[in-house]
């Protein structure tokens, strides 16, 4: 009776409480810590990257002479003086004939230009690790101090393919062959997919048939993606002889993975459909296949497409498949066919982050903030769909 | 024995309010020791949200307030410095469907008593709980030799039984009961009375129920709640026969609810 | 009633025609569960025509591309059930512990904010998460150490372990909130009417009903943790390593599989093909597992009569 408060009676003391609910409050502390856990990972992750792949958004550039004549044409090197030989970029100094080529007034004169800087110098003004010497730094130092050093927009990021040199890499190849990859895919699977819940759904019986195809969509759903992989390298590749690294099969792989997705999500949209819809359409005399063509698959459209979206969004992101397949060759053109070796986003992205150079671990985390930012898009619009069209019956 | 030794609780002022909805005004009731009390009244009228605040269930929802005094052995149980677990421990609640926990009939009824540290685990004591819980609630004859069953193998009747059991085995002083008999059928809802009869000997009972005739058969008090007042309370004899309330009567004779 | 006939036949062929593009279709979909699995077991046959089955799956040393090749991948089981058995120390209990929370301590105005936010983790694509483990998770655990004293690898299995129960915490912590929260009220009112506090509730009454479904979950992520690749790939070794110590460097099954196929191997040669044997086992493996998650599913639903899962 000692722990109560003040004089006051209380019958409903009971000291072995205490205890229990402190044991309550540590489990609920526990599953507090749970999901806080998981969320600040999402916020130290996302903020990782963006740390990270915010600086591949710029990169530097110095103000030199270069001088356009047949010394520098024949050896672009000589273009620049020769105490920025080791500091400029060489990829920037092997477009000067490509430039005399569309303005020959250049020639036999000495402009005033920005020029790239290599890689190691752009980590050394960024604050990263660098390999640069002390010369070399110093001559950088005092052309800062003057003004003569800049950090620009990147857009060799945007408008290049990979390259053996980071300075002079970009994602462009990459974000076309996901689009070439994913078109091939969607061209496959949405159909597919589609066809296949209409008839589970609207024509099918319930018989063994059908319930090893039911079993089957389930099984597929848990193969790991990398078994696709397999199956594409075995089957499309080894047996029908396709072109290997090339957007059709990584295409037609990654389809095949998708229709799980799309399948069980259109069952689910074209479940949601009330029957009274079916019967007032044969109430009129219309056939099964009209009715499902032209009352049912309108009003399951949205959750289709919603589904189609999250498994598209889905696709996007796959890499280990792709890369049995040979999709991670190294890809410097953009493709501009689905026969023609390409890359995807992810692939490029594993390629970059297994490069010794630190310029393509900046270029890889910038990839990953494009990559997921497409994702967040993909899958708010999704989100965005179902609720517009979300319809209570 | 004085009148007021008779009262079990005493409920002074007492009003609720989901949000904005103001749903018990001012309820003022004294309910006796001993005694099956019967609250009655049409669909919404406030007679189950009444029930649950007196073992505070209704704490469970947020959006609920409730302010006035619920006065049992001399304590208001919404003072701060009363934990409402040990109040449900002492006022005990059985609900209108049976709900059995997914565990053995042994379990079902030992569970709560060695959580709340009455017996020990696998003890004789423990075995000798169960075994007095379920001859109080009238089970013990058809179970006694499936005590490992899942509870939820029993017939619905039994299932409520088994669940007064369970509640009588924590050795509470009140039971409240929410129209336990509502999801039953005639056989099982007359053994669940006789058993509520032989159970006032030593509880304090409260009843809400739907079916006037269950509380003019049981009932020693009854209450009539309508839009969230309590009309007229009284001994059942006079609520069913003589009631000084229009709207009592009213309902009494069918009229409306 | 000629014209009237003749429509009709029209009509018949036309449905006809849409009838059996939609069984091809789904066709098409039964097909390719079965082309994964013929396609990788034809694959395996004839790498275990060339090597002894016995030797693949007790054997303890694996050294292809030499001339006396051998394929013991019991050293590459090893670090798969290595690093997944870190990656569900990690996944488990914190996905249970969030699912929990989310289904019955938070308000509905903070489950509305946090659940997407787990969601995203889960769209996050895996090479995203192996960049991570390579570049700032295995650094930082090798710094860790070393300020320890003790020396950790650079492709440590803790450090792909980590990073992939983080990625399964979603994978459980979505389906066991889907599962707890179907666990029917009455029952929580039950336990609660009974003086017991909210906590014990949930661990003595909710969480044992819900155990099918989270064992179910579980096996999900634990599957899942088995199929990742590009974690592994990204960031583990690719030394088949038999040891106790997470610190050391460990291949897993998938890590083999991917670097037995990117290369310019012949395709037929057993180095190619031992990706297939290791894939097959892959196969077999998640696939029981799934047909058990799935029974353990269909369960749970029995039990209490739910249709929303």
């Amino acid at each position: 009776m000692t722990q109560q408060t003040g004089t006051e009676h209380n019958p409903f003391y009971d000291a072995s409480l205490t205890k229990r609910h402190l044991r309550a409050q540590a489990f609920k502390l526990f599953t507090l810590t749970s999901i806080v856990f998981a969320i600040s990972f999402l916020v130290f992750f996302l903020g990782d990257m963006v740390y990270k792949g915010l600086p591949a958004f710029q990169q530097s550039y110095i103000k030199i002479d270069v001088a356009y004549n047949e010394k520098s044409l024949a050896s672009t090197r000589k273009a620049i003086d020769k105490k920025y030989r080791r500091i400029v970029s060489r990829s920037w100094l092997r477009g000067i004939p490509r430039e005399v080529e569309n303005n020959p007034a250049l020639m036999n004169t000495t402009q005033t230009r920005w020029v790239l800087l290599n890689h190691q110098v752009d980590q050394y003004l960024k604050g990263h690790y660098y390999k640069v010497k002390a010369k070399n730094i110093k001559l950088v130092d005092a052309m800062q101090a003057d003004g003569l050093v800049e950090l620009k927009f990147n857009e060799i990021f945007f408008t290049h393919g990979d390259s053996k040199i980071p300075e002079n890499s970009g994602f462009k190849s990459a974000v076309v062959g996901s689009i070439l990859t994913l078109t091939v895919m969607m061209v496959v699977a949405f159909p597919l997919g589609v066809m296949t819940a209409v008839y589970l759904e609207e024509f099918a019986d319930d018989n063994r048939w059908t319930q090893l195809i039911e079993v089957n969509i389930n099984n597929l759903a848990a193969i790991p993606s990398i078994l696709f992989g397999l199956l594409g390298l075995a089957v499309f590749i080894s047996l029908f002889g396709m072109p290997r690294s090339s957007p059709l099969v990584g295409g037609l792989t990654l389809a095949l993975m998708t229709l799980p997705v799309i399948i069980v999500s259109s069952r689910a949209a074209l479940r949601s459909v009330p029957d009274s819809i079916r019967q007032a359409g044969y109430g009129l005399g219309l056939t099964k296949i009209q009715v499902v063509q032209d009352h049912v698959l309108p009003l399951a459209f949205p959750g289709i497409m919603t589904g189609s979206i999250i498994g598209l969004a889905h696709a996007m992101g796959e890499t280990a498949p792709l890369i049995i397949i040979g999709m991670i060759a190294f890809i410097p053109d953009t493709p501009t066919s689905i026969f023609e070796a390409a890359t995807v986003m992810p692939a490029q992205l594993f390629t970059w982050a297994g490069m010794p150079e630190r310029a393509y671990i900046e270029r890889t985390a910038a990839g990953i903030m494009l990559l997921i930012s497409v994702l967040i898009a993909f899958n708010t619009l999704a989100i965005y769909l179902r609720k517009k069209f979300e319809v209570k019956w | 024995m004085s009148q007021k030794n008779n009262t079990k609780i005493q409920v002074r002022d007492l009003n609720l309010y989901y949000g904005d909805n103001h749903a018990l005004h001012g309820i003022d009731m004294a309910i006796q020791e001993n005694k099956i009390t019967a609250l009655i009244g049409p669909s919404g009228c406030g007679k189950s949200t009444f029930l649950r605040c007196l073992n505070r269930m209704n704490d469970l929802i947020t959006s609920v307030k409730v302010d006035g005094e619920v006065v049992i052995d001399q304590k208001n149980i919404y003072d701060k410095d009363v934990d409402e677990v040990a109040v449900r421990k002492r006022v005990g609640m059985v609900f209108q469907q049976p709900n059995p926990f997914p565990k053995s009939i042994y379990e079902n009824i030992s569970y709560a008593p060695i959580k709340h540290g009455l017996v020990k685990k696998g003890s004789v004591a423990c075995d000798e709980l169960v075994e007095k819980s379920l001859i109080q609630a009238g089970l013990w004859e058809e179970v006694k030799y499936k005590l490992s069953d899942p509870g939820t193998s029993l017939s619905g009747g039994q299932q409520q039984r088994l669940c007064i059991a369970r509640t009588i085995a924590v050795q509470p002083d009140i039971i409240l009961m929410d129209e336990p008999t509502s999801a039953l059928d005639p056989i099982s809802t007359e053994k669940i009375e006789a058993l509520m009869l032989e159970l006032k000997k030593q509880y304090t009972i409260i009843i809400v129920t739907h079916n006037m005739q269950q509380a003019g058969r049981v009932a020693d008090m009854t209450a009539f709640f309508h839009m969230g007042d309590l009309i007229e309370y009284a001994e059942t004899e006079t609520i069913f026969i003589n009631p000084v309330e229009k709207k009592t009567e009213d309902y009494i004779t069918g009229r409306f609810g | 009633m000629k014209p009237f006939e003749l429509k009709q036949r029209n009509h018949n062929l036309k449905e006809q025609i849409i009838h059996f593009c939609l069984i091809s279709a789904a066709t098409v979909s039964v097909l390719t569960t079965f082309g994964v699995l013929f396609s990788i077991l034809f694959e395996a046959i004839e790498f275990f025509q060339m090597r002894s089955f016995w030797y693949f799956i007790t054997g303890i040393e694996w050294s292809p591309g030499v001339d006396n090749s051998k394929f013991g991948a019991l050293p590459i089981f090893a670090g798969t059930f290595m690093i997944t058995l870190i990656a569900m120390a990690i996944s488990l209990p914190i996905g249970l512990g969030s699912a929990v929370f989310l289904s019955e301590y938070a308000s509905p105005f903070w489950r509305d904010k946090l659940k997407p936010l787990l969601e995203i983790l889960a769209g996050i694509p895996t090479v995203v998460y192996g960049f991570f483990a390579a570049i700032t998770v295995a650094p930082a655990i090798v710094n860790f150490f070393a300020s320890l004293g003790i020396q950790a690898s650079f492709n440590s299995a803790l450090a792909s372990g980590i990073v992939m129960g983080i990625m399964i915490i979603p994978v459980i912590s979505s389906l066991s909130d889907d599962v707890i929260r179907a666990v029917p009220d009455s029952q929580r009112k039950a336990s609660l009417g009974l003086g017991m506090t909210e906590g014990e509730t949930i661990l003595h009454i909710v969480l044992p009903s819900a155990l099918p479904g989270i064992i179910s979950a579980a096996i999900l992520g634990l599957s899942k943790a088995l199929g990742e690749t590009m974690i592994v790939v990204m960031a583990a070794g690719l030394r088949p390593n038999m040891t106790w110590n997470p610190l050391e460097d460990m291949t897993t099954v998938t890590v083999r599989i991917v670097d037995a196929l990117v290369g310019d191997n012949e395709f037929n040669s057993p180095d190619t093909l031992s990706a297939f044997a290791l894939g097959l086992v892959l196969f077999v493996v998640t696939l029981v597992l799934n047909v058990i998650s799935l029974s353990l599913i269909r369960k749970f639903k029995e039990k209490y009569k739910v249709n929303t899962l």
